[in-house]
């Protein structure tokens, strides 16, 4: 790690003030390169020894026309030097491209927080593209900020005149320009970023040299300028973080990494069959570039016909796996229950987004687990698993090539469209540590006296073998018709009916045994409230109730991963508690599931709004039930902190 | 892919379920002249699969001794495609109908047969919903009436080979149910093609359709009705051998002519060009009582399979990028070191 000598170099002479921790946000036009310059701060924060979370905000459209509220694209990162669990509340800094950035963004900005503008921006044409009758820059509207105005656009012009490209290649260093001011502000490095942009723009040597000078021109302006507003360089100190190789990883990449390893520890080939949709397709990117991982992907004609071929290929003794977003996930849900039916292991990744129907594609909801749990025709039980931030997704990967293999089983895995895009330090694990799960296939031992039977379990896990074509001996037949007990045959016997009903119901029961037990993330196994959560709603539940137990609230988090079967002791450990509260970025599903299954009090907590839960959010349901009563006390000598 | 030991009989691969198709259908004919050709293809059956939709043809898989799924309303092409990319050395077998194939499952049909994956698919035509008691299929007629029709069909019907070959398929031919002699063969040739072969097998529905095919199918009716299609054989046909079909003077059209007749003789006929797609769509196009109904090799064009060209770049990506390490992927790109 390298650290800059900005400090030497304050023309002022001014130290640094030093911070705990920030939250920035870069807001500009879709095609204004804002997704990059928040992911290179990101990595320069990282190398810088903070810990962070990042939430990437982007819109649906490509290119939206330009200037205009709806086609603003943002990137919010929380660095600091504790421990971050969220991308933040409320932006410290605000860096607005363009009027309509500032449009959409200030309403988020702390009381008091900055707000850098690229004055060049700020013309007629573009302020009434985003709505503003008088400019705010020259009226009372910024009152109550610390306002910035810089022309960036004009002096990213002069950084890359020597470039001599042409305007509109030039203008599209600004984000650079904008970044290497903002690397200044906070100390970071500019290396890391100089040599991404030489890979980057490794044809186009001319784009990359503009690009640097931008970035250098814009720190050299934080270093040589006084700023207005009398803003000064921070410093941030680095986290105490265990210790160990790190890198970032958003949740697609972890997620994919994740089934890769799942695979390999399955001893098995895999087929991913996607369709593209948002935010699902970063999966089949990713994997599509995995081939030497015995890795095939394919692209299918329709999200029935990619989960049909990951079934077919289970059946051919592959790890089938097909990945979409809610609305695809409804495309396919005649083939999970055909998967369910023929008991053979299928993974079904649901990167949710917000809906119903197309909804708001790029925008974070969890509001698919009714739809996983119970979103299918007739009784069609299989496993859900939940992940609960990006890093988390390489071991639920992992979790679900395990179950699916072992239980012959569809595995409904949940990840969402922010955990997907958001990056976040990861400590990297040895794989070499992973106990492996070799899949054992149906030999020619297993033909007796009336053949190979299908459908005759282990007895242990209820599992069917797994027989795969090409073995002598073993040929059968599996299909939709109800099959008959031991011989998969064709049966229209109604006693055969119930029996492989409850059969397929207990054997995914069952699983409850072969997983962890629920735990407790922070606070006691019983008390006043417990606050449980699934999916990306952990960063912020994290958080506030850390800080309502430093203030002596007796609260607990308890964050689900199984979502089906629930843990055993589940009900026993919320038995436990006076009060139960459930948030969640939908409006009450896993509260639902909860009562229904264990006749708690359990009350919601929803937010639909396409944004996660901001920490104060979820104080403020703590507070508001607590409030008034006792301070926290141990009420159960089972344990303490687990974090 | 062991040879068998023995030489394989049709009887190898039939499995010991009771068939429950109706008495008289069309679909114990194709039974047989599948398993006929099986046994003269020689995979051995564990080596083979049988994918099927929904319908009374997609029951078919339950009859056969080889590995067997019988899988959803429209979507056996997907599943087949599946089992190809997991494992491209099988032999694959798609069952459907012409309800199945080019109605709900239409858009599957299209893309296995434009990817060309190399799988035998056997399209079923009775032109009629058989298993849901009679309504009108996409290849139903205008104005058939039906219990969805009971005014007549107003739908425009579809030709399935026209279908097959707009689709951009590799291989496309026509068999008969009860032509027993000449379906094995067909079947042979589907095998040995590369990619995906498209066969549109005409089945009588006895119930609800009983002798739609009668003008070409039947024995008596098939010299007349019916051009059986050899590649580089002149286009002759009838009960007699002496009527023959050939370009239409003067526009991109066939015709039926006479031998003998206005001078016309064996030279005036075309010659079965199986490779020429712009012929195999005239034939298809082909329909009683103007013309007689081609059956055979319509159309044949060596290609790459789908799932060969797949499975060709798996083994370039581990010629180039060596064994695969979990662990060196995962320290890929930037990472840092935090010190204890």
């Amino acid at each position: 790690m390298s650290t800059s000598t900005a400090i030497e170099l304050e023309p002022t002479g001014s130290p640094r003030e030093e911070v705990e921790s920030v939250v920035v946000r870069f807001a500009g036009d879709s095609g204004d390169g804002m997704q990059l310059t928040g992911s290179q701060f990101t990595l320069a924060t990282a190398l810088a020894g903070n810990d962070l979370a990042t939430f990437p905000d982007f819109p649906a459209e490509i290119r939206a026309p330009i200037g205009t509220t709806f086609g603003v694209s943002a990137f919010q990162i929380n660095f600091g030097a504790r421990k971050i669990a969220t991308a933040g509340d409320a932006p410290d800094v605000l860096v607005a491209m363009n009027p309509a950035a500032l449009k959409v963004n200030l309403v988020d900005v702390k009381p008091g927080g900055t707000v850098i503008v690229d004055t060049g921006t700020f013309n007629a044409r573009n302020l009434k593209k985003a709505g503003f009758d008088a400019n705010p820059l020259e009226d009372d509207s910024l009152d109550g900020f610390h306002l910035v105005e810089i022309d960036i656009s004009k002096l990213t012009m002069v950084a890359v005149k020597a470039h001599e490209l042409s305007n509109k290649e030039a203008l599209r260093s600004k984000n650079m320009w904008t970044l290497g001011l903002i690397y200044w502000l906070y100390d970071r490095d500019r290396k890391p970023t100089v040599d991404w942009l030489r890979g980057k723009f490794a044809k186009r040597p001319d784009i990359a040299e503009a690009n640097i000078s931008a970035l250098n021109a814009g720190h050299i302006y934080g270093e040589s300028t006084e700023m207005p507003g009398g803003i000064r360089g921070y410093t941030v100190r680095q986290a105490e973080i265990t210790p160990g190789l790190y890198r970032t990883v958003t949740g697609a990449e972890a997620l994919a990494w994740g089934l890769a390893a799942g695979a390999k520890l399955a001893n098995l080939r895999m087929v991913l069959a996607s369709y593209p949709i948002t935010p699902a397709s970063t999966l089949l990117h990713i994997l599509a570039g995995m081939k030497e991982f015995d890795i095939v992907t394919f692209q299918a004609e329709d999200e029935i016909a990619a989960v049909c071929a990951a079934i077919g290929a289970s059946f051919t003794g592959s790890l089938g796996v097909t990945s979409s977003s809610g609305p695809g996930i409804a495309l396919k849900g005649e083939a999970i229950g055909l998967a369910i039916g023929v008991e053979l292991p299928l993974i079904v990744v649901n990167s949710q987004r917000a809906g119903p129907s197309t909804g708001l594609p790029t925008k974070t909801e969890q509001s698919d687990l009714y739809q996983s749990v119970y979103g299918r025709n007739a009784d069609s039980p299989l496993v859900v698993l939940a992940a609960s931030s990006s890093a988390n997704c390489f071991d639920i990967g992992i979790e679900a090539v395990r179950l699916a293999t072992k239980y012959m089983t569809p595995v409904m895995l949940l990840s969402d469209g922010y955990m997907g895009n958001a990056s976040e330090p990861w400590l990297i694990p040895d794989f070499d540590s992973y106990e492996p799960f070799p899949v054992t296939f149906a030999g020619t031992d297993q033909v007796g006296e009336e053949g190979y039977l299908p459908y005759v379990r282990n007895e242990e896990t209820l599992a069917r073998p797994w027989a795969t074509p090409g073995t002598p001996g073993l040929e059968h037949r599996i299909g939709g018709i109800e099959r008959a007990d031991r011989t998969g045959n064709i049966s229209y016997d109604a006693d055969n009916h119930q029996r492989m009903t409850d059969l397929r119901a207990a054997k995914i029961d069952g699983i409850a045994k072969d997983i962890s037990p629920q735990g407790v993330e922070q606070g006691n196994y019983g008390g006043k409230l417990a606050v449980v959560g699934w999916g990306s709603t952990y960063g912020p539940i994290s958080r506030a109730v850390g800080n309502m137990r430093d203030d002596g609230y007796d609260v607990s988090h308890i964050h689900l991963r199984h979502i089906w079967p629930l843990p055993q002791n589940l009900g026993e450990l919320l038995g436990g508690f006076e009060q139960i509260v459930v948030p969640e970025m939908n409006n009450g599903q896993l509260v639902t599931v909860l009562r229904a299954e264990y006749l708690v009090p359990a009350q919601p907590l929803n937010k639909v709004n396409g944004q996660p839960f901001k920490i104060g959010e979820i104080e403020d349901a703590i507070t508001s039930r607590l409030d008034g009563q006792p301070s926290a006390q141990q009420y159960s000598a089972q344990s303490g902190d687990a974090k | 892919m062991n040879a068998p030991a023995t030489p394989l009989k049709a009887k190898d691969f039939a499995s010991d379920q009771e068939i429950r198709w109706c008495p008289g259908c069309g679909d114990y004919a194709i039974l047989k002249g599948v398993q006929k050709a099986l046994a003269d293809i020689g995979t051995p059956p564990e080596d083979v699969v049988f994918i099927s939709g929904i319908g009374c043809s997609s029951r078919f898989p339950y009859y056969m001794s080889t590995y067997g799924f019988h899988t959803i309303h429209g979507r056996a092409p997907a599943f087949a495609t599946g089992v190809k990319l997991a494992n491209p050395k099988l032999d694959v077998w798609l069952v459907t109908g012409d309800g199945d194939g080019l109605s709900i499952g239409g858009n599957h049909m299209l893309h296995v047969l434009r990817r060309n994956v190399n799988m035998q698919v056997m399209l079923f035509n009775n032109e009629i919903y058989g298993l849901t008691k009679g309504q009108y299929s996409p290849t139903s007629p205008q104005g058939y009436r039906s219990p969805s029709t009971p005014m007549g069909s107003i739908d425009r019907p579809l030709s399935p080979c026209l279908f097959a070959l707009g689709a951009n398929a590799t291989f496309v031919a026509r068999a008969v149910d009860t032509q027993q002699k000449h379906m094995p063969g067909v079947l042979q040739r589907a095998h040995a093609h590369q990619g995906a072969s498209f066969i549109e097998i005409y089945t009588n529905c006895i119930v609800y359709n009983d002798g739609v095919f009668a003008s070409f199918a039947e024995k008596a009716t098939a010299a007349e009705g019916e051009l059986l299609l050899e590649h580089g054989d002149p286009m002759i046909f009838g009960k007699e051998s002496d009527k023959g079909i050939r370009m239409k003077p003067g526009a991109l059209a066939l015709e039926v002519v006479q031998l003998g007749v206005d001078g016309i003789t064996e030279a005036d006929l075309l010659i079965h060009d199986e490779t020429d797609r712009v012929m195999a769509g005239l034939l298809a196009a082909m329909r009683n009582p103007e013309f007689p109904v081609a059956v055979g090799v319509l159309y044949c064009e060596p290609a790459q399979a789908y799932d060969a060209a797949v499975h060709e770049q798996v083994n370039a990506a581990h010629a180039a990028n060596g064994v695969a390490d979990m662990n060196a992927l995962l320290r890929g790109g930037a990472t840092w070191t935090v010190g204890s």
